[in-house]
């Protein structure tokens, strides 16, 4: 018994750098307050203490990081036994989804524009139903949105920097199935809000289904989740490669699936334009962020050698996402489903330089990232403000001749657009150059032309856009535009600031996502 | 600061003040052609300035943008872009001048927003021709289309909205893949140096030396930028619909000097960069060119409408000069360089005098004039003096270079110097019809004689033309004589221009033969 005991306490804790993972910490923990909120605060103080709680974990998360990633090593650390590896892209990234969620944040706490906020006051209540008729009139709001947010904020941040296949996966859920929630508690059009939550669910079940298998598989293969002796094993010669290349390539449907890249987009359009419109703001910006961050991570800690095998592969998944969002795009006329299939387009130029595997793809992707990220969020806030009885005014031929009535919304949203188009002198020219160059030096030539080519059809839905708001005349019932909130305000300037910014003076963005690589070691 | 920076900042200043006169039109008139008419007078100590024998890059500027990828803010000017900067001062308080008596803005717009577009315009072009950092030159290059963008969708013709995003994407898909190319340049200039740059200079020196494989990659991504914007068979299908439907004003810019971005970056950029893939690709560039000229010519002789006549005429010049500057002598690049500047004093005043023309008559069909020099003497002798200089008369202006483009490309390309002299010819045989049927035989159409409805319709048909129909003001004339001035005058003495030009096409050239 003794002897028992005593081998019990040889077992020793694994270290933990707290400094490294205080962010992560900061923003789960306060996700949980804020569960606790829920249930002990009384319902009016609910929203106030949330929003507080909120935005105090993202600015405590924020000093955090800031403090550690000053005098952080170079080659980064890994902490909790290796399942977590804080480098210099992992800490950018953390940066980047700390940013965009802030931005989301407001859109989401904001509650003028929308009497009562975007989110129903009892999401449980089936549509149709004579209670939910009752619930119309309510200005109530599912307090919960705010501590699920910062649960899928949290998973994110641990999905960029999982340092093994194991943890990515649980990371996968922590912040997977906080947004299927979310997507269900749209005020207006309850319907299709929740058949975009079933949706996304349902297909995000059997991504991570997929990506299970994989791992199931890698495992096999290696004989360890970790993405580091993965790769050692990948030099031997003697193990079954079909083993490997089934597990990779069912690993990376799953990531490709949350990154809503073509041909595994199909939720991408219909849980965009159910969900309440914060939430596909912070849908697709930071899902995006924390999908590519995993797909770099993954292929270049445990992949990279062999690129050769696979990069193939990836060519024709660019190429059919960039074509899917290029050309669907083309028919859509509802502007938020047009900016989920931007989306897809977008999400095949970084592939491109996810692909590239050097410094400069990685310091290039995740710039793209950054830039894109903010002009979505920024994109999706003007599309919550342009409203008519009932609901916002999602389909495009409400938008006609929206210039002449509101001027400043026009002139932003042309901004944002011509961003999203990759326009010279915004953050998406400046993107896309970085990413196109780095994959042109590492001799990608056709896959770059192909991608400008796509650009310019994509370029063409943007610019109807345009087109309709300026040079068409109003619609005679047409929409009217909210005067947003201070909430709202503060997100779409922080976007289209930021913008500009990146696009006039990119350098110290680009200084800070190209400072390190990845931790390679265990 | 240099003047160079004060021509590319006055205007946008100019414009910033605009957007606060939107409710007073004509003190933003006002304001605008103030703007302008400082701009060219700054023209003055900018071409003084410039010494032909000079550096190859004068008046240079430069600090750093992005110093991660090496881009600069770098501006200079060699001859051929002072002569474009100087031929957009002067077209801009033209139209300006003219704008009362070419175009009726819609309903419910300001004139300050449209004043403030051409500013930003003029700057951005000047801006294009003076940037000698390639990244730069993309950039403006780019940004340069959005203000066109919306002068054509947002005041043109009844179909604006499809000839604006038609130009748009044309030019859009252009640039990027001179985007890919540039790319190219900058890795090969990685590697070579250790440190990639995209200063104009440095990179004619790297990518010069590179294989001729290689260059031609990156001559044929360039090329297609330049040959849609300077229209070139096949590339031209968005010209005539954004000229016909764009403002007059926008039309005398784009026509004059927007598209010679596309010619001036072959000088500047094809040949300097790609020598070998210049030469390589020069019987490509002669084909296109010689097609451009009987194509367009053919063309605007079969035109109903007057403002795609222009479109036409201009796509065959544009045969011209790309005829100049791909034949590699100095004859034809001259020629070529002049022909620049020609193109835009010829050309500009021609649409100029169209677009009065279509205003009075309310009409741009050709067939709804005739006979009209009886009722406006001194408007058809100004759409004669434009004709002719377009078709290249000896004693206008256009004469001298379309003269040394055929004299130089005979040198080395008889048979497409041969095959193009016929475009003079046809060119003779469209612009004299056009002036016969519009001016020339007894006075008929319905735009003249108010047979259709609209303002001033009949009043009494047998008393002849409608009352609208007047001959020019003498506010008009002064508008349109510093052209005449200019179209005269570097018809007997074009040796400043020619001198202007000689160094710098002397150093292209050389860029071109040494390899």
């Amino acid at each position: 018994m003794t002897n028992v005991f005593l081998a019990q306490a040889d077992i020793e804790a694994p270290p933990i750098d707290y400094a490294a993972i205080l962010p992560m910490l900061i923003i789960l923990g306060a996700a949980c307050v804020g569960v606790l909120f829920e249930a002990f605060l009384p319902k009016h103080q609910r929203w106030p203490g949330q929003v507080t709680l909120s935005l105090l974990a993202l600015a405590g998360a924020g000093v955090a990081l800031g403090a550690y990633a000053g005098d952080s090593p170079e080659r980064g650390v890994t902490t909790l036994s290796g399942t977590l590896a804080v480098d210099r892209p992992a800490l950018f990234l953390w940066g980047t989804l700390l940013a965009l969620a802030l931005a989301a944040l407001l859109l989401i706490a904001d509650r003028s524009v929308e009497p009562g906020g975007a989110f129903v006051a009892q999401a449980g209540i089936a549509p149709g139903t004579v209670q939910d008729r009752e619930q119309v009139g309510s200005t109530g709001m599912q307090t919960e949105v705010f501590p699920l947010t910062l649960f899928a904020l949290g998973g994110m941040m641990a999905f960029t920097a999982a340092n093994d296949l194991l943890t990515m996966f649980i990371a996968l859920e922590v912040l997977s199935l906080p947004l299927y929630l979310m997507c269900g508690l749209a005020r207006r059009r309850r319907l299709i809000s929740q058949e975009a939550a079933v949706k996304y669910f349902l297909l995000g079940a059997f991504a991570s289904a997929f990506f299970l298998y994989g791992l199931a598989l890698l495992y096999g293969y290696a004989g360890s989740v970790r993405l580091a002796d993965i790769a050692n094993a990948t030099a031997g010669t003697d193990r079954s490669d079909t083993l490997l290349f089934a597990g990779l390539g069912l690993l990376l449907v799953g990531l490709l699936f949350k990154g809503s890249v073509g041909p595994f987009h199909t939720w991408t359009p219909d849980v965009y334009q159910g969900a309440p419109t914060p939430i596909t703001a912070f849908m697709a910006a930071c899902t995006k962020v924390a999908a590519f961050g995993a797909i770099l991570r993954v292929l270049t800690v445990a992949f990279e050698t062999t690129n050769w095998e696979w990069r193939g592969v990836l060519w024709a998944v660019a190429i059919v996402s960039m074509l899917i969002g290029a050309v669907l795009g083309l028919t859509q006329t509802d502007v938020k489903r047009m900016i989920a299939y931007s989306s897809i387009a977008h999400a095949g130029f970084l592939l491109i330089g996810t692909m590239a595997l050097t410094d400069e793809g990685l310091s290039g992707t995740m710039f793209y990232l950054l830039a894109y990220g903010f002009t979505t969020l920024a994109a999706f806030g003007v599309i919550s403000l342009v409203r008519d009885s009932t609901g916002e005014a999602t389909h495009l031929s409400a938008w006609a001749g929206l210039a002449k009535r509101s001027p400043l919304l026009a002139g932003v949203f042309t901004f944002l657009l011509l961003a999203l188009a990759g326009i010279p002198l915004t953050s998406g020219f400046v993107g896309k150059f970085v990413v196109f160059s780095a994959a042109l030096s590492d001799g990608m030539a056709p896959l770059v032309v192909i991608a400008l080519v796509f650009s310019a059809v994509a370029a063409f839905f943007y610019l109807r856009v345009v087109v309709l708001m300026y040079f068409s005349e109003p619609a005679p019932e047409g929409p009217s535009v909210s005067v947003p909130g201070a909430f709202t305000t503060a997100a779409i300037t922080l976007g289209v600031v930021v913008t500009l910014l990146l696009g006039v003076a990119p350098t110290f963005a680009l200084d800070w996502a190209g400072a390190g690589g990845f931790a390679l070691g265990s | 600061m240099t003047v160079l920076l004060a021509l590319i900042l006055l205007p946008l200043a100019g414009a910033l003040a605009l957007t606060g006169l939107r409710s007073n039109d004509r003190l933003a008139t006002i304001t605008a052609l103030a703007v302008s008419i400082v701009e060219l007078l700054l023209i003055v100590p900018l071409w003084l300035a410039y010494d032909p024998g000079g550096e190859r890059i004068q008046q240079a500027s430069s600090m750093d943008w992005i110093p991660a990828f090496g881009v600069h803010i770098s501006f200079g000017i060699d001859g051929i872009a002072l002569l474009m900067i100087a031929v957009i001062a002067l077209l801009v308080p033209i139209v300006i001048g003219a704008l009362h008596s070419t175009d009726k803005l819609p309903e419910g717009r300001s004139a300050a927003g449209f004043l403030a577009l051409i500013l930003v315009q003029q700057a951005l072009t000047i801006a294009v021709f003076a940037a000698t950092d390639v990244f730069l030159f993309y950039v403006l290059f780019e940004i340069m289309l959005i203000p066109m963008y919306f002068l054509i969708g947002g005041y043109g013709g009844a179909r604006r909205q499809y000839a604006a995003v038609k130009f748009f994407l044309y030019s859009f898909l252009g640039g990027l893949i001179m985007l890919a190319s540039a790319i190219g340049a900058y890795s090969l200039a990685a590697d070579e140096l250790g440190q990639g740059t995209f200063d104009w200079a440095t990179l004619v020196d790297v990518v010069s030396d590179a294989p001729a494989s290689t260059q031609i990659w990156l001559f044929l991504g360039f090329f297609l930028a330049f040959a849609i914007k300077a229209p070139l068979v096949p590339f031209h299908t968005w010209l005539p619909d954004a000229a016909g439907q764009a403002p007059i004003g926008v039309t005398v810019l784009l026509v004059g000097v927007l598209d010679k971005v596309g010619t001036f970056g072959f000088l500047r950029y094809c040949l300097p960069m790609f020598p070998e893939g210049s030469e390589r690709l020069a019987p490509l560039v002669l084909v296109l060119g010689v097609i451009g000229v009987i194509y367009g010519s053919m063309l605007a002789a079969g035109q109903q409408d007057m403002k795609r006549f222009v479109a036409y005429v201009s796509l065959a010049h544009f045969g011209f000069i790309a005829i100049g500057i791909f034949a590699f002598t100095q004859q034809a690049m001259v020629g070529s360089a002049t022909y620049m500047l020609n193109h835009s004093i010829a050309t500009g005043m021609l649409i100029l005098v169209v677009g009065i023309i279509a205003a009075r008559g309310g009409s741009t069909r050709i067939s709804d004039y005739g006979g009209m020099a009886k009722v406006t003497p001194i408007l058809g002798g100004m759409l004669l003096l434009a004709g002719l200089s377009t078709l290249s008369l000896p004693g206008t202006n256009s004469f001298i270079s379309e003269f040394l483009v055929l004299l130089g490309a005979f040198e080395t390309r008889p048979a497409y110097a041969i095959v193009a002299t016929v475009g003079m010819v046809l060119a003779a045989a469209y612009v004299l019809w056009l002036y016969q049927r519009i001016m020339t035989g007894p006075v008929r159409g319905d735009a003249l004689l108010g047979a259709s409805p609209g303002p001033g319709a009949v009043e009494a048909p047998e008393a002849g033309a409608k009352k609208t129909i007047r001959d020019l003001s003498v506010t008009e004339i002064a508008v349109l004589a510093p052209l005449v001035v200019l179209v005269l005058g570097l018809g007997f003495y074009p040796k400043p221009v020619l001198d202007t030009v000689t160094p710098t096409v002397d150093a292209t050239l050389t860029a071109v033969q040494e390899r």
